[in-house]
């Protein structure tokens, strides 16, 4: 019997605030343990939880930027269970009123090849809800550290449908929701530093049917690798138990991305009865329509419809847009530079290969670079016009990135500019053709290919900063006359 | 509403109170009296009554994203019944 | 320059106003430091039978002392008065409301040794209002309780009767104002825990509107009914003290932006203005369980009332019955998530038979937490589990919007609402310790109040035979105290209760 899967995805997102969800004691990474603490974020007695409006404002912003429907008014609720992480013993989090419901993720399946654009899907998202992070427990021998910094964090939770069937689906969905958060200046989803977190739900059911199997939850997936790698595994495991006649327990299981196997969770001794009830510290959230627009006016361009876009209007190949789009500054950078010198094709080339290689060798950001935009686009005109050979570009490109200099500069300063006197270029033309009479005589009697023997000593002579456009139309002049 | 079958282990557990036998006895005893008392609540009729969270709502009730000064390391660590590296110790959890 | 206070106080100042003291204080015959010498010795003379008192930190209360003469002092050299309306008034302090720097231990085992490192906002408004913050004051454990016995570190005892209880949750500072350890206090009520101990021990204590006054700091007992409030000798003290600790506090998201009125200056109004009151007598309140003695005294009361001209009618709050159902549900409810924080991690008792993780939930808390706050944790855990949400806990919110409404109906045709504070007078102590359903029938008059939100203040209005105080309560409209304390103050201008102090 074939079997298909059914996997749904509990993304955690970090959002990016200054201040934490309920607190205002300051977010970071990576700081020492317990400094990022407050009365409120170590629950001291007394003390007692306020909203943070620029995490509303971010989970409405995601939500408009997938679809959903903004509910008019949510409320918070409190999730009761103990956990040395969780500081006050309950979770501030929304249990029955969301803030975001419905929407989709748009997702790009890999292609037949690199450079072939891949088959497009939506994934349907149940809904989005924020909560506060917890702390972080280091285990040591017989005891475990508890560090309270990451606690109180604001967290979106973003649940999709379970309409995910493989492990590559699951990978590109969370490649383009870490795009689209990363397009709205949401979180940064970086896996690494726990700001992006990833359960999944997977069962599989026999390939046609429509009902669902017994479901395993898949945790500490903690990078977009290990989500396929341990996906794609649990869904070979479920197989295999099934097909050997065995029954699926349901059950969450821990995948270790560097072995690629999986292991049972003990379950936990206590069933879990999170006692939701609406917390009576916070009021309800209400979502006037003006607040919606105000913040759908600050939402960009989904990244899928700005390469749709890029590729229509200015005709950039796929090629080029599947690497600068998923950046937004770097497709910004793109957008700007084209539009600075009227030739797209030519100034996505130029940053997607020659720009993006120097930011990888430097390690650097694109906002340290000092090549911008009107860099790109100067240096694209100096080609286009002849002052400039694409090969000695290329060198004029790595000394602008290296200092920072107008591409004029650079070719001023070392001589890299285009060899542009037309007596100079006819002489060694003539001296070229005199030097081989035999392919002259080639070329006159038809022997098209017979030209590319003089090229070879014009642009030795021309020390290669003859333009090869020229130099073909010297040549055909001459051996015409 | 239901009768008063409060499972005393069962609730005292997801309460994380270990209850000597003396404790349970009595708690069953005087819960279940009280749990008989509010059952009076079955009497009154609330179809179509809101139910009241908040004596006086009012909504978005918020801060701006503005980081105060918090707790130094010291007076976070102050009360913590143990530390190690300035961090708050308990025996090792288990997942 | 400071006295003993023996000699620096000839004439006892136990029964003076904090308008009084303070004018004691600006004409120079008084020093703040010598009121709180005189505190400090009242307090060590009576302690050993009243027990009102946690702790208190004598040398902190007369560095503060001393500092608020200093500013006094600065201030008389720029040709100013004292600007600030409780300078050099010793407040007591509910410990369970947050103090930077003292002990904050709720009577409780779990926090016997905590320490907080911040001021609750009352706190800092009462610093900010030149108040000297006064000692920790004895509770029923997190405020759970009608008596003060359920505090961890013994019982408080009712200054007018030493074998009978103060009433509670607030026991200790209603004890402390009537024993003259205090010249006012802060307490907290939830269901009835300013009210009822003021009227068991003949001191004025007001319950705020919900909103009116910043929680944060106050350990939550149960967040939506929880209000800070003041224990004082007079209204007029009350008045003042409300005044300082009023006011929105962006740090409690549910206290309410309104302007805090000069509570003070409004009463002296309203007095001048002679308005006549309407005021409401609810049936429901007047009927089997209520001490013939206390409803003589309430009567009396009315009939003062009655005598000034103002308007006495009957009003009915139908469903005042299920007032304690309601509240046992929503209370528990609360209080089982509030408290879960005390689990002994980040602070707090941590048991030392503790051997893993799950051990530090049970075992800490259970050796932690008193009889009564088990209880309460183990109801709320209770009506909150899988299950039971609608039948107990949406429900009960349900009955809260109709006993609510009872309320606000009822204002379409009185000011306030006048009623006994407690159906009976101080209790012996240990009468109703076994049996939990009585004690929380005793606060039948008052959970109503918390539940709708209301203001409700709790004003001395006689004694029984025995000589034990009795309380009347005033419920008035959602945030106008200033009108409630006016009532208050026709009715103490024209009785003298209000003057009387225990023979201790």
């Amino acid at each position: 019997m074939n079997y298909e899967a059914v996997i749904g995805l509990e993304v955690h997102v970090q959002i990016k605030t200054r201040s934490k969800m309920f607190t205002r004691a300051a977010t970071g990474y990576g700081e020492p343990a317990n400094t990022l603490t407050d009365p409120v974020v170590l629950a001291l007695p007394g003390t007692l939880p306020v909203m943070n409006k620029e995490a509303i404002d971010q989970i409405i912003k995601a939500g408009l930027l997938l679809g959903c429907e903004i509910a008019p008014v949510c409320k918070w609720d409190r999730k009761n269970y103990f956990y040395p992480d969780s500081p006050k013993n309950y979770q501030i989090s929304q249990y029955d009123q969301p803030i975001c419901r419905g929407g989709a993720v748009e997702i790009e399946l890999p292609g037949p090849a690199r450079n072939v654009m891949g088959e497009h899907q939506t994934i349907a998202l149940t809904r989005i809800h924020l909560e506060e992070d917890v702390g972080k427990l280091n285990h040591g021998e017989g005891v475990s550290l508890v560090d309270f910094n990451r606690a109180g964090t604001p967290l979106m939770e973003i649940v999709s449908e379970p309409v995910i069937r493989t492990a590559d689906e699951a990978f590109a969905y969370l490649t383009a929701l870490k795009t689209v958060m990363m397009y709205g200046a949401i979180s940064d989803c970086d896996m690494e530093k726990g700001q992006l977190r990833c359960d999944a739900n997977i069962s599989i059911r026999p390939e046609g049917s429509s009902g669902l199997g017994t479901k395993v939850e898949l945790k500490n997936l903690n990078s977009f690798s290990f989500v396929r790698d341990g996906i794609a595994h649990e869904i070979r495991r479920q197989v295999a138990v099934a097909q050997s006649g065995g029954t699926i327990v349901q059950e969450t299981r821990d995948y270790d991305g560097q072995t690629g196997e999986s292991r049972s969770l003990r379950s936990k001794e206590m069933a879990h009865d999170y006692r939701y009830f609406p917390d009576p510290d916070l009021m309800p959230v209400e979502v006037g329509e003006e607040w919606k627009a105000r913040l759908r006016s600050a939402c960009p361009e989904l990244p899928f419809d700005r390469q749709r876009r890029l590729q229509r209007d200015y005709g950039v190949p796929y090629t080029i847009t599947s690497v600068l789009v998923p950046d937004r500054e770097l497709g910004d950078f793109f957008e700007e530079a084209a539009r600075l010198c009227g030739k797209a094709q030519a100034a996505g080339n130029w940053i997607a290969n020659d720009l993006l290689r120097e930011l990888g060798a430097s390690k650097a950001a694109l906002a340290d670079s000092k090549v911008r935009p009107a860099h790109v686009a100067a240096l694209v005109r100096l080609v286009d016009s002849g002052a400039i050979l694409s090969n000695a570009a290329k060198e004029v490109f790595a000394e602008m990135f290296r200092t920072g200099e107008a591409p004029e500069a650079v070719v001023a300063r070392t001589g890299l500019g285009a060899q542009s006197d037309p007596g100079e270029l006819e002489r060694w033309c003539r001296e070229a053709i005199a030097a081989n009479p035999k392919s002259a005589a080639d070329f006159k009697a038809g022997k098209e290919s017979a030209i590319n023997a003089f090229k070879g000593p014009v642009m030795r002579a021309a020390k290669g900063k003859a333009d090869p456009k020229r130099v073909d139309e010297t040549l055909r002049r001459l051996l015409a006359g | 509403m239901p009768g008063p079958d409060l499972k005393l282990d069962h609730v005292a557990s997801l309460a994380r109170i270990a209850l000597t036998a003396d404790e349970k006895a009595r708690f069953a005893s005087q819960l279940g009296e009280v749990l008989s008392y509010i059952a009076q609540l079955n009497e009154v009729d609330v179809s179509g009554v809101e139910p009241t969270a908040h004596a006086f709502p009012v909504v978005n009730v918020w801060a701006a994203d503005v980081p105060q000064p918090g707790l130094s390391v010291e007076d976070a660590l102050r009360n913590a019944p143990q530390v190690r590296d300035n961090m708050f110790v308990v025996p090792r959890v288990v997942e | 320059m400071t006295r003993p206070w023996t000699e620096a106080v000839p004439a006892d100042t136990r029964q003076l106003s904090i308008g009084e003291l303070s004018a004691r204080m600006e004409a120079g015959s008084l020093s703040a430091v010598e009121l709180m010498q005189e505190l400090v010795a009242r307090t060590k003379a009576v302690e050993g039978r009243v027990r009102a008192f946690n702790s208190f930190d004598e040398a902190d209360a007369l560095a503060q002392a001393r500092a608020s003469d200093e500013r006094r002092a600065g201030a008389r050299r720029l040709g100013r008065g004292a600007v600030r309306p409780l300078e050099g008034i010793p407040v007591g302090i509910k410990d369970v409301i947050s103090v930077a720097g003292q002990p904050l231990t709720a009577s409780s085992r779990m926090l016997e040794n905590f320490v907080s490192p911040y001021d609750a906002t009352v706190t800092e408004r009462l610093k900010d209002a030149g108040a000297v913050c006064w000692g920790r004051l004895n509770l029923d454990e997190f405020a759970m309780g009608s008596s003060t016995e359920n505090s961890a570190f013994g019982a408080t005892s009712n200054p007018w009767d030493l074998e009978r209880v103060p009433g509670g949750s607030s026991g200790g500072s209603a004890a402390a104002v009537a024993a003259g350890e205090a010249v006012a206090a802060l307490g907290s009520d939830t269901g009835g825990s300013i009210r009822q101990p003021a009227a068991l021990c003949s001191v004025v204590g007001l319950k705020p509107t919900y909103g009116r006054v910043s929680r944060y700091g106050l350990i939550a007992f149960a967040s939506s009914l929880d209000q800070i409030g003041p224990f004082a000798r007079s209204v007029r003290d009350a008045a003042v003290l409300l005044g300082a600790i009023a006011g929105h506090d962006p740090r409690d998201s549910t206290s309410v932006r309104l302007e805090v009125p000069d509570y003070a200056r409004g009463v002296d109004e309203l007095a001048k203005s002679g308005r006549k009151w309407r005021l409401g007598i609810p049936k429901e309140y007047f009927g089997e369980g209520l001490d013939p003695e206390v409803g003589a005294a309430v009567e009396e009361a009315i009939g003062e009332y009655r005598r000034m001209g103002c308007e006495v009618r009957e009003v009915s709050l139908p469903h005042t019955k299920y007032a304690i159902a309601t509240y046992y549900i929503i209370a528990t409810a609360e209080c089982s998530s509030n408290l879960a924080r005390f689990d002994g991690v980040r602070y707090g008792h941590r048991s030392r038979e503790a051997t893993d993780a799950l051990d530090i939930y049970f075992k800490s808390r259970a050796e932690g937490f008193g009889q009564e706050v088990k209880r309460r944790i183990i109801l709320g855990t209770y009506v909150l589990s899988s299950g039971y949400y609608d039948a107990y806990y949406l429900r009960a919110q349900k009955v809260r919007t109709l006993i609510r409404g009872d309320f606000l109906q009822a204002y379409r045709e009185v000011d306030a609402i006048v009623t006994p504070t407690s159906p009976t007078p101080a209790f012996r102590k240990g009468e109703k310790a076994a049996d939990p359903l009585a004690m929380y029938l005793n606060d039948i008059y008052t959970i109503g109040v918390n539940l709708a939100g209301l203001p409700g203040m709790s004003v001395p209005c006689g004694f029984t035979k025995a000589g034990l105080p009795v309380g009347l309560q005033i419920i008035g409209q959602p945030f106008k105290e200033t009108e409630l304390l006016a009532i208050g103050a026709a009715y103490e201008e024209r009785t003298q209760w209000h003057g009387r102090v225990p023979p201790l």
